[in-house]
Order: structure tokens, then C-alpha cells, then sequence
């Protein structure tokens, strides 16, 4: 059993968007639509602030309102890692997946289904990271598996102070953001 | 001083949600007002009311289907994968308040239809031989009659909650989460029928009765809406945030003057004041009664997507 | 691509005659690639070209068309992962605005109203008009404008028509100031890529550098691993960067004072004796001199033009000591800013030696390149008459040649007239201050000619625009960099061009041919170049074009590895007073004069860098502009309430002199100083043939009509324009 889950390094993160680039041209998101996007959270008044600066997706939610709310089972918890998909052609389009996430991270693809971030299930079938976390010139994410205590993930959450989003709703989120 | 600035742009969900435009208010409205029939109906059955006249057990349910069919085709006109819809009726998703919803409406169908044949009209005798043997047969046992009108009143009931639970179940959205909404839906929905039935109907027994019925709604909705409010303003600061859209936010002409004012405070007056014979009936009061439900739906879908959690603004 | 000249030749082989022949035929249409499309993914390497950084990339394709393009895992330069625009480089070659065919005008100049010609009218024009402008004003009145290493073939071809005149933007522009003030000071360059060890630096200052959104990929990379490593960072800049938000100490400086910041900061470091004494006493020289000079610009001093805090100039001063040597102030790339910008560089300069920085591990290292030959080409011909740029020296520390001064010759007439620009892959309107002056120009000259990718609004005023294909299309001169690690990089095609655009190289031969000029085009096609300078340094280059990449062996790149600590100055040693300069008039020590305020209830225009956009290149990139396809005004929250302004909001700009930019947005920010407003470059586009960036956000160029020249080597301060701001319908 393994749970797929992505750390990423807020100090590091200069919030360049090679992250959407990358997601963009490797999945074939459409023009106009983000799977991924960045965020800056600035707090104080000028000249002392602080910035955060997050590369935000779909945070795969361990208690996912997304699934739940899906009329015909077409929004799903995959049966490898942990990682909620969309099975295309059960989509109805009645959006009520896009209501449900609290992260705003649904779209509906110009071709009528839900679409989100997918942890480039292709590639980590793979081997591989998804495109996102290969790309970052930063080096601020890391992927891996949170049930293995050895991988990079684990032990960064282990070893470092870190926040999820909205963590209020409920969701336990899988993306973490070490700060 | 917050700044949050995100460089996504979704469509239908930057810069705020707007997934669900008058497709789905006016679904929900019919929903309730057919949700409210079903159960006036389904009541006027238990009493045997199809002995006096076939207007609740004939007319209701066929206008109920028509009214209920324009509002599933504008369900399905919101649909963004229309060809896959069928996909609904492929499973049963407990969890899932639209699944839920699909199977109802599923349900529903031949209810009002078993309602139909309790007592055919005699100008519509003959047409469809078979409609007037199970006519017969119904009549033949009473208990089937009364099963008829529990199962209306039932699915009615289920018809007018699950729209509101479903809302309510989305807690993404802070003023959706209420676990009042079901009630809100299903009184409101109640509302709206007696209004239209006291309209059309022409029995002075039945439009007496509903129009006092209408009131009795009238007031529990003004309850239901203050234990709605309330039960947001003394929740999280998002909700309260959420309840302020309504109350002194963008949203509050619409509230207040159209839902509270027009749409239950006034005809409530007018109405009470009209069973009372202190005024004449009018069509009046139902009619800002119909149009304050059709409103009052607009309003919550509208302002529920207008709420939620993170506050952000557009741009790098 | 051996298999595939086969196939070509196969093909071709029925309409040939002879061996050579059939030679000549392959080497001019060697640049498309066969017809049919290979199923599956391939992976072709070559260097990005989005901006000039070169990064070591590969492309892949999915049944024959570009998928996506990712960093090449043996290119020290991106180690494996490329910056956004790279990573976007894909809608480089989908770009639907793209120039397709050769164009010449067909009304006046700027109405871009065209005519598609063939390549052989087009270049045939060109050079017909070279020759006329040569007889009647000689070959040094045609200029050639350049910016990249696709310049390098048409440079050659203009050496050897016998001009001079050739320019980039990038010393006049950009980043000339710096490698001036540090010639001056230790005798070399910064160079590019810069010589900044910033992943080793244990205290990082960037004074306005704002890595980051400037996404120069190894300078960021870097800076992640100096953040990683819990590098002390000092942020100096009149707004709150991303690079701001990693410091340790923020410094919110008023626009126009990092000299004074600078000096003081020096004064400290010498008057409490933080330097590092050894090095500036084995390696300096005048430093009693300079000691004595700065000894005024004390911290108090600095605070009223500055803003900072005495004590916090103080601290950040023995913070920087504390960590040296491995401390490096940053001396920025793009610093045209006030005018003062060589001595403002060269103050930097000092700062890091006497820190000891320079040649030492976190500060700046030597870097080093392969051997590979050049070219055995003729010799050019001798130019009768001197660069154009530079009449009687005037910037006497001027040592690469200034684009605006080729403009002023063009204006003037004087020195000598030039007649004819050649302009290459540098929107000039964009790049050079105050655009009335280029458009003044261009209205001069005899001929215009621009090569681009795009119809770019210096292409609208073109009497010839020649399209080029983008650089997945076609091979470049080698990249043999000098950086950290020697290697070679080699440019290849890896999809056809979809339309008539033709390679750098190609153009560069083709036109060269028309002038008579093939002597110095000995080679066939560009490969045989490529095996010649290859061979001769002892490369293969089957091996370069499998891997993209030839690494050489790590060599010494500090002092204490055994690079030798040798400064080309006059004195041999580290110029803390530069006699030169004190000879030739100037201030031997940098001195700091206060800049000029605007007019009241006007602020500063401030521009700047996006990490998904270059130059003003890539708007019509849809990859890219899906990005970001508006800048922002970034105004002070305060300032925006007190306006009346929201974000969201458009507005209008107008500068000093009345010039009203197009509609852009406001971003009402704490993030910025009340004093100035700030823009990304590259936006506003007024060029009608691109579609999708046409008037879509505001040109900081056309709103900088203002500029200060820098006495010391002409370059153009450009952050001296004022502008006020009015509500516009959206």
C-alpha cells in the first residue's frame, strides 16, 4: 500500500511557474486552464512583510468531499497510491466536484469532464516524478510515498516545520508545505 | 494588511465559482414547488379527496409531471458531458446527494403516475384501455390507495430535502453548510405549492385550506430562515462571513426586499388578512409567494458560490 | 540526422546530375527534415534560445510532432531542469503570430503593410541596396544591431563587407556598466554567464538583482542552494522582490541610492577594520587613498539620501564581513539605471574586494571553456574609417560598442552618416530608451532590415523583414561557454520550420553570396563547419550530436586551486583608486550624487523581469502568454487608496513629457515604496501583427523618453522617468 503525497520547500519556491509550464506541456492542458498555479500569501506592511510563495494543485485529499459527492463514481480514489482521479467517460459534467473542493482545484475541460492534477499517475506508474516536481530549477518539491518513513517526504515532515491548506475542512490533504 | 494573489484563471471557477448559473436555481425551484405538490396531493389522496373532484389526484400529478420534466431538461442543460448522463443511473453512490437526487426523480415518476389512475376523468376514459384496468384494480383495494398517498407525501418529501442536502453537504461553500437548508428547501418548496394550488384549484374547500396551509408554510419558512441565519452568525468566521452576503452584503437587496419582504412577509399579511375575509383572495399574494421561492433560490445558489474559504485576488 | 540526408538524397538523387551538384542541392535544403513522421518519442537534444542563457535542452516528439521540451541532465548550465520559458519553448514553434515568408514594405515605413517576396527578391534586395550604400558612403556607414548567438554568422558576414559598426544592446542597455565599473577596479568582466560562485556565498547581496522573476536558471539555481545551505541574504531594492521575501535583512532603500548605501557600507567595513586585510594588502592598490576618500560617507551621511537606518546599515555591513570571503554582493546584470551605473558598479566592485571575494569560493570564480578552434576564415578587411559610435573617444571606457551611439550617428550625420541597419533578433524599440529617437533614425536610412521570429514593432518599421525559424528549427553556431566547467553545446533542428523561415546561418551565407562575399563561406553547410572547428580541437562530432553536450575536464577556478591572481589593470593590482580614471577626468573613487526627484505627485517608473517572459519576445507564445499575458502597475496599497484606485483596476501612465501609455492594471501592493511604481518590461505591444499581445498591458519603453548617459561609457540610464497615473475603461 502506498500513499503518494508532495512536500514543497516555501523558502526555496521563487513562485517562477516552471511547475504550470511543465504540467501544462506535459499533460496537454488546454490554453486558459491550470491544473497548477502559484499563490503568494504577503502579510504585513511596507518595508516588513513576509511572503509565502506556494505552488498550488489538487492536494489529493485523504478525506476527499470530491469523491464523495460524485453522482457516478466517475471522480475516484485510484487503487495505486492513493491519488484521486476522474474517469472520464463516467463524468456527467454537473460540476458538483468543483463546488465541493474547498481549493478551487477542478476545472472542466473544454471537452465537457472534471479535470484536476493527476500526480502525473502516467509517470509515476512510470518510475518517474510528475512533470512538476522534475522540472523545478529550485528543487523545492520533492514526491514520494508518506508510508514509506524513508522516502524524501516522510522524512522531511519529520525533520522540518510544515502547513497544509484549509486544513480546517477537513480534507487531509496530501501536499504539504514546509515553511 | 493579507494580500493572496494566485495566477490560476479557471474558468467557471475564477475569479469566484460560478459553475452553476439559472439552470440549477430554476431545477431547484420546480423541484420544491412539484416536492410541494407531491405531498399537498399525496395528502388530499389520504383524505379521499378524489371522491369530491379529480383536480388533486388527476390534474395535480400530470402538471406535476410536466412541470417536472421542464425541470430536469433544465438540469440536463447544465450538464457539461450531456451525452454521458445516463452514467447516473448506472450505480447508487450513498454518499452522494445527486445520486441520491437521480434515483428520486427516478422514483417520482411513477408516483405521480400511480396518483393519476386512483380516479380517471370520464372524458379520458377509454384512451389508454390499460390505464383503466389498473384504475379498477386500485380501486379494489383501499390500502392501495392509501399506500399511493404515503408514497407521494414520501417522495415529495424526499424530493423537496435532497436538493437542500445536497447543497448543504458542499462545505467548500460556508453559506451552503447548514444543516437548516433541507428545511429551508423543503418549506419553502411547501410554500410555493399550497400558493400554486390555491391559484389554480377550483374547489372553494381546497383553495380555503391551502390558502391557510400557505400561511402555516409562510411562517415556518420565516423561522426556518432566522434558525438558517443564526445557525451561520454563530459559527466560523467564514460562515459568518457567508451569512453577511444575505444579510448586509451584495446579496441583501435580493434577500431582503425580494425573499423576506415581497416574497413571505407581505403575502403573508395579505393572505392572513384574506382568510380572515377581511379582504378579498387575490391572486397577489401567491403569485409574490411563487416568484419570492423562485428568488430565494437564485439567491442562495448565487450567493453560495460567492462564498468560501480563502479570499484571493487575481493577478501576480 | 545521418539517416535522414540519406533518405533526402535518394529522393533527390532523380533530379541530380552530378555528385557535387547533388552536394549543393542537399546543403541548401538540408534544413528540412523528411516529410514522414517517425511514430513513437523521440528525444532530440540542443540549447534553448528563449533567452541568452543557452541552456543544454531536450525535445521531445510524439509521432513526429513536439511534445515538450525538458533540460538536458549533462548541461552544467541547467543542470537537467529548464526555466519556465524553456520548459515552454514548444509554443515558440506553435506561435500563430510567427513571420512566415520574407516581407518588403510596400508603403511607408511603420505602416507594416507588406508584400511576401521569395528569399532570392528579398536578399537580392538587400544587397543591391548594401552595395549602393557602400559606394556612396563606404561599407562602415551599414550597421548591424545583434543580440544572441544567432548574430554570430551575420556579424561575420558584415565583417566581411568591411563595417565596424556592430552593436548589442546588452552593454549600452543592459549590463555594460557593470562589466566597466570591474574592468576599472579588478581588470576583467563580470561576463555571462556571470561569475557569481552564489551556490557556495554564505552571505548573498543583491542590490535590485531580483533573482527569481529574473530567471536566469543557473543564477536562480543557485540562489536555491545558497537558501538551502541558510546563506545570510541582504536585499536592497525599493520593492519587496521574491528575493526580498528570502532575505535576512530587507533593506527598503529609496530609488536612486545604492551608491551611497555602498560607500557607507565601505566605510564601515574599512573604519572598524572588517576587510579582509591580507588580500588588499597583497593584492590592492590606492587603498589608503580610497580609505581616506570614503572616510565621509558615513552611515549617518547615508541615511538622509538613502532611508536606511544608520544601525541597520551598520549591521548588515559586519554581517557581510563576518561571513567573508565567501560573501558576494551581486553586481546585478541589467543596471542602466541613473547614469551613474559604471561607478555605481565599480563601487560594488570595491565592496567585494575588500571583502576578498574576488577569485575566492562563494564570491566570484575564473571561469573556463573548451579549446575548439574557430574557424580558418580570410582575414576581414581593414574599415577606412573607425567605429561610428564613439567619436574622439567620448566614453573613454567604453569597450564594446554603443547602440546608441550608432543612433546618434544615424541622427546626425555625425561623425559620419550610416545608412543601412541590419538588426537581429532585438526588438529595438523595445530595448533602446526614448522610441521617437530610434523611429527619428530609421526615417534616415537608406535601408532597414530586420531578422526576427515574430513581427516585432522594430520588423513594423523594416523596409525587409526576413522570418527566422525559431531554434528548434535549426542548427547555431556552437556554444563554447565559459562558466564553471568547460563544455560545448551544439544547436540542432529537431522539427521543420512550418513555413518559409530559414536558419540564421543560411540568411548569413545566402546574403554574404549576394555581396560577392562567398570567399569567407568556404564551408558547404553548417555541419561541415561544425566538423572542422570540432576536429580541429580535437572533438567528434557524432558524439555532440547524440549528446547535445561535450564536457571537458573540471578545471581550477579559484585562486587558492591554482588560478593565477593576475588583474589586468594599469597598476597589475586591484584598483582601489584608478588613476585612470582620475586621468581621463573622472572620480578615481566613486562619489555619490543625489538623483533628481520628479515633478511633485509623480513616482518613479521602476520596470523589471517575469520569470515566464524574455525581452519582449515571447507575447505571442501562447504557452507562455497563458502565463501572464498583462503586466501590472504596482502601486503602493496607501497611494492606490489615496488615488482612488483598486487593484484590478485599469489606468493609463503618462510620463514627464506627456507620453500616455495603453491601458494596464493596477496591483494596489504593500510590496512597494510610496514613492515609485513598478512594471515587468516587454508588455504593451502596438506591433498590429501581434495578434495576441496587441495592446495587452503598458510598455515601460515608451514611457522612458528620458535618459541619462554615463559619462564613462555611454550607457543609458533608463530608471529616470516619472509618471502619474488616471483611471482608463477596462
Amino acid at each position: 500500500m502506498a500513499q503518494f503525497g508532495m512536500v514543497i520547500d516555501t523558502a526555496k519556491c521563487v513562485g517562477c511557474m516552471d511547475c504550470v509550464v511543465a504540467c501544462k506541456t506535459e499533460n496537454g492542458v488546454p490554453e486558459g486552464f491550470n491544473r497548477d498555479w502559484i499563490t503568494q500569501d504577503v502579510a504585513g506592511k511596507y518595508p516588513t512583510l513576509h511572503m509565502e510563495i506556494r505552488s498550488e494543485r489538487c492536494n489529493q485529499c485523504e478525506n476527499p468531499p470530491c469523491v464523495y459527492c460524485c453522482p457516478t463514481g466517475a471522480s475516484h480514489v485510484h487503487d495505486f497510491g492513493g491519488v484521486v482521479l476522474v474517469e472520464h467517460g463516467m463524468c456527467i459534467g454537473c460540476k458538483a466536484c468543483l463546488a465541493s473542493c474547498p481549493y478551487d482545484a477542478r476545472f472542466i475541460h473544454p471537452d465537457g469532464y472534471a479535470d484536476k492534477c493527476t500526480f502525473c499517475i502516467h509517470r509515476v506508474e512510470k518510475g518517474l516524478d510528475p512533470a512538476c516536481v522534475s522540472v523545478c530549477p529550485t528543487h523545492c518539491m520533492t514526491f514520494g510515498d508518506l508510508e514509506d518513513p524513508n522516502s524524501t517526504v516522510s522524512r522531511l515532515l519529520t525533520s522540518r516545520k510544515y502547513h497544509t491548506l484549509i486544513p480546517e475542512t477537513g480534507t487531509k490533504p496530501h501536499v504539504y508545505y514546509l515553511v | 494588511m493579507h494580500e493572496l494573489t494566485t495566477t490560476r484563471h479557471n474558468e467557471l471557477v475564477d475569479p469566484l465559482l460560478h459553475i452553476w448559473g439559472w439552470e440549477i436555481p430554476v431545477y431547484l425551484f420546480i423541484g420544491g414547488l412539484v416536492a410541494g405538490i407531491m405531498i399537498i396531493s399525496g395528502y388530499f389522496t389520504l383524505k379521499h379527496q378524489f371522491k369530491k373532484n379529480v383536480f388533486s389526484s388527476f390534474y395535480l400529478p400530470h402538471i406535476s409531471l410536466i412541470l417536472l420534466s421542464l425541470g430536469m431538461f433544465s438540469l440536463f442543460l447544465d450538464l457539461e458531458h450531456k451525452l454521458y448522463v445516463w452514467r447516473l443511473y448506472t450505480t447508487f453512490k450513498v454518499a452522494s446527494p445527486m445520486s441520491w437526487g437521480a434515483w428520486i426523480l427516478v422514483l417520482v415518476y411513477p408516483a405521480l403516475w400511480l396518483n393519476t389512475l386512483i380516479r380517471i376523468p370520464d372524458r379520458f376514459k377509454g384512451i389508454i384501455p390499460i390505464f383503466d384496468r389498473l384504475s379498477t384494480r386500485i380501486n379494489e383495494h383501499p390500502f392501495l390507495i392509501k399506500n399511493i398517498g404515503v408514497l407521494n407525501m414520501l417522495l415529495g418529501t424526499l424530493l423537496g430535502m435532497y436538493t437542500g442536502v445536497l447543497l448543504s453537504s458542499i462545505g467548500a461553500r460556508p453559506l451552503w453548510n447548514s444543516a437548516m437548508l433541507w428545511m429551508l428547501f423543503l418549506v419553502s418548496g411547501l410554500s410555493s405549492a399550497a400558493a400554486f394550488v390555491h391559484l389554480i384549484a377550483k374547489d372553494k374547500y381546497e383553495r380555503q385550506l391551502l390558502a391557510k396551509a400557505d400561511n402555516a408554510f409562510l411562517t415556518l419558512e420565516i423561522f426556518v430562515i432566522g434558525g438558517f441565519i443564526s445557525g451561520l452568525l454563530t459559527s466560523t468566521s467564514v460562515h459568518i462571513e457567508a451569512a453577511r452576503l444575505l444579510l448586509d452584503g451584495p446579496f441583501a437587496a435580493a434577500f431582503w426586499v425580494f425573499v423576506i419582504a415581497l416574497g413571505i412577509v407581505i403575502p403573508l399579511f395579505l393572505q392572513l388578512l384574506a382568510v380572515n375575509e377581511k379582504v378579498r383572495h387575490t391572486p397577489i399574494p401567491p403569485l409574490l409567494v411563487l416568484s419570492g421561492g423562485l428568488i430565494l433560490r437564485f439567491v442562495i445558489v448565487y450567493a453560495g458560490q460567492y462564498s468560501h474559504y480563502t479570499h484571493q485576488v487575481f493577478g501576480r | 540526422m545521418n539517416s535522414l540526408s540519406r533518405r533526402r538524397f535518394l529522393k533527390l538523387s532523380a533530379g541530380t546530375i552530378s555528385l557535387a551538384a547533388a552536394g549543393y542541392a542537399l546543403s541548401a535544403r538540408e534544413l528540412k527534415a523528411p516529410a514522414e513522421k517517425k511514430r513513437g518519442i523521440q528525444k532530440i537534444p540542443t540549447y534553448c534560445d528563449i533567452c541568452f542563457w543557452k541552456c543544454g535542452a531536450i525535445a521531445y516528439l510524439k509521432d513526429g510532432e513536439l511534445w515538450k521540451v525538458e533540460g538536458n541532465p549533462d548541461d552544467p548550465l541547467s543542470r537537467g531542469r529548464l526555466c519556465p520559458r524553456g520548459t515552454g519553448g514548444v509554443g515558440a514553434h506553435t506561435d500563430p503570430d510567427r513571420l512566415r515568408a520574407p516581407l518588403i514594405r510596400k508603403q511607408q515605413r511603420g505602416e507594416e503593410i507588406w508584400q511576401e517576396v521569395t528569399w532570392d527578391e528579398a536578399l537580392s534586395y538587400i544587397a543591391e541596396k548594401m552595395q549602393t550604400i557602400k559606394a556612396a558612403y563606404g561599407p562602415e556607414a551599414v550597421a548591424l544591431f545583434s543580440h544572441g548567438i544567432g548574430g554570430n554568422f551575420l556579424k561575420h558576414t558584415i565583417k566581411a563587407f568591411g563595417s565596424p559598426n556592430i552593436t548589442a544592446p546588452s552593454f549600452a542597455q543592459c549590463r555594460g556598466p557593470r562589466d566597466v565599473g570591474f574592468r576599472l577596479t579588478f581588470g576583467e568582466d563580470v561576463s555571462s554567464p556571470e561569475r557569481t560562485d552564489i551556490k557556495n556565498a554564505k552571505c548573498l547581496v543583491l542590490i535590485g538583482s531580483h533573482l527569481g522573476e529574473n530567471m536566469h536558471n543557473s543564477q536562480v539555481q543557485e540562489f536555491a542552494d545558497a537558501i538551502e545551505s541558510r546563506a545570510s541574504i541582504i536585499v536592497v531594492d525599493p520593492r519587496y522582490s521574491v528575493a526580498a521575501s528570502k532575505a535576512k535583512y530587507y533593506l527598503p532603500i529609496k530609488a536612486g541610492t545604492d551608491l551611497a548605501l555602498i560607500l557607507a557600507w565601505m566605510n564601515v567595513i574599512v573604519k572598524e577594520g572588517l576587510y579582509d586585510k591580507e588580500y588588499v594588502t597583497k593584492y590592492g592598490f590606492g587603498f589608503d587613498q580610497f580609505a581616506s576618500l570614503i572616510s565621509r560617507n558615513t552611515p549617518e551621511w547615508a541615511y538622509p539620501q538613502t532611508g536606511i537606518e544608520p544601525e541597520v546599515i551598520r549591521e548588515t555591513a559586519r554581517e557581510m564581513a563576518r561571513y567573508k570571503p565567501a560573501t558576494l554582493v551581486h553586481p546585478g546584470r541589467h543596471v542602466t539605471w541613473y547614469g551613474d551605473d559604471a561607478q555605481r558598479s565599480r563601487a560594488i566592485a570595491l565592496l567585494n574586494a575588500l571583502l576578498g571575494s574576488w577569485g575566492r569560493r562563494g564570491g566570484f570564480y575564473y571561469p573556463v571553456s573548451m579549446d575548439v578552434p574557430p574557424y580558418p576564415y580570410p582575414e576581414y578587411p581593414k574599415p577606412a574609417k573607425p567605429k561610428v559610435d564613439n567619436p574622439n573617444n567620448k566614453y573613454p571606457f567604453a569597450h564594446e560598442t554603443i547602440t546608441t551611439g550608432i543612433r546618434d550617428a544615424t541622427l546626425t550625420g555625425s561623425p559620419y552618416p550610416v545608412k543601412g541597419w541590419l538588426v537581429y533578433a532585438t526588438n529595438l524599440l523595445h530595448a533602446l530608451p526614448n522610441e521617437q529617437e530610434t523611429i527619428k533614425a530609421i526615417q534616415n536610412l537608406d535601408l532597414l532590415v530586420v531578422v526576427d521570429v515574430i513581427p516585432s514593432e522594430i520588423a513594423g518599421w523594416a523596409d525587409v523583414v526576413l522570418p527566422e525559424s525559431v531554434y528548434l528549427e535549426r542548427h547555431d553556431d556552437l556554444n563554447v561557454e565559459w562558466f564553471r566547467e568547460p563544455f560545448i553545446a551544439l544547436r540542432q533542428p529537431v522539427i521543420d520550420s512550418p513555413h518559409d523561415q530559414k536558419p540564421n546561418w543560411w540568411i548569413a551565407k545566402e546574403l554574404a553570396n549576394k555581396l560577392g562575399l562567398s570567399k569567407f563561406f568556404p564551408w558547404e553547410s553548417i555541419e561541415d563547419y561544425f566538423r572542422q572547428r570540432l576536429s580541429a580541437g580535437g572533438y567528434s562530432y557524432e558524439a555532440l550530436k547524440k549528446k547535445g553536450i561535450i564536457r571537458g575536464k573540471q578545471q581550477p577556478i579559484y585562486f587558492d586551486e591554482g588560478v593565477p591572481a593576475e588583474f589586468p589593470t594599469p597598476s597589475g593590482k586591484i584598483e582601489f583608486y584608478s588613476l585612470q580614471l582620475q586621468k581621463a577626468g573622472f572620480d578615481a573613487v566613486p562619489k555619490f550624487n543625489a538623483p533628481d526627484s520628479g515633478p511633485p505627485g509623480s513616482f518613479r517608473l521602476l520596470y523589471g523581469r517575469a520569470p515566464v517572459h524574455s525581452f519582449s519576445r515571447t507575447h505571442t507564445n501562447r504557452i507562455l502568454s497563458d502565463m501572464m499575458d498583462e503586466n501590472e502597475v504596482w502601486v503602493n496599497s496607501d497611494i492606490a487608496e489615496r488615488l482612488g484606485l483598486a487593484s484590478g483596476q485599469y489606468v493609463t501612465l503618462r510620463n514627464q513629457d506627456g507620453v500616455v501609455s495603453t491601458k494596464i492594471k493596477v496591483k494596489a501592493t504593500e510590496r512597494i515604496r510610496p514613492d515609485c511604481v513598478y512594471m515587468v518590461h516587454g508588455f504593451g505591444h502596438t506591433a498590429k501583427g501581434l495578434k495576441h499581445a496587441y495592446r495587452k498591458g503598458a510598455s515601460d519603453a515608451q514611457l522612458i523618453t528620458r535618459y541619462i548617459t554615463d559619462p564613462l561609457m555611454g550607457g543609458t540610464g533608463m530608471n529616470v522617468n516619472f509618471v502619474t497615473l488616471e483611471p482608463a475603461e477596462a
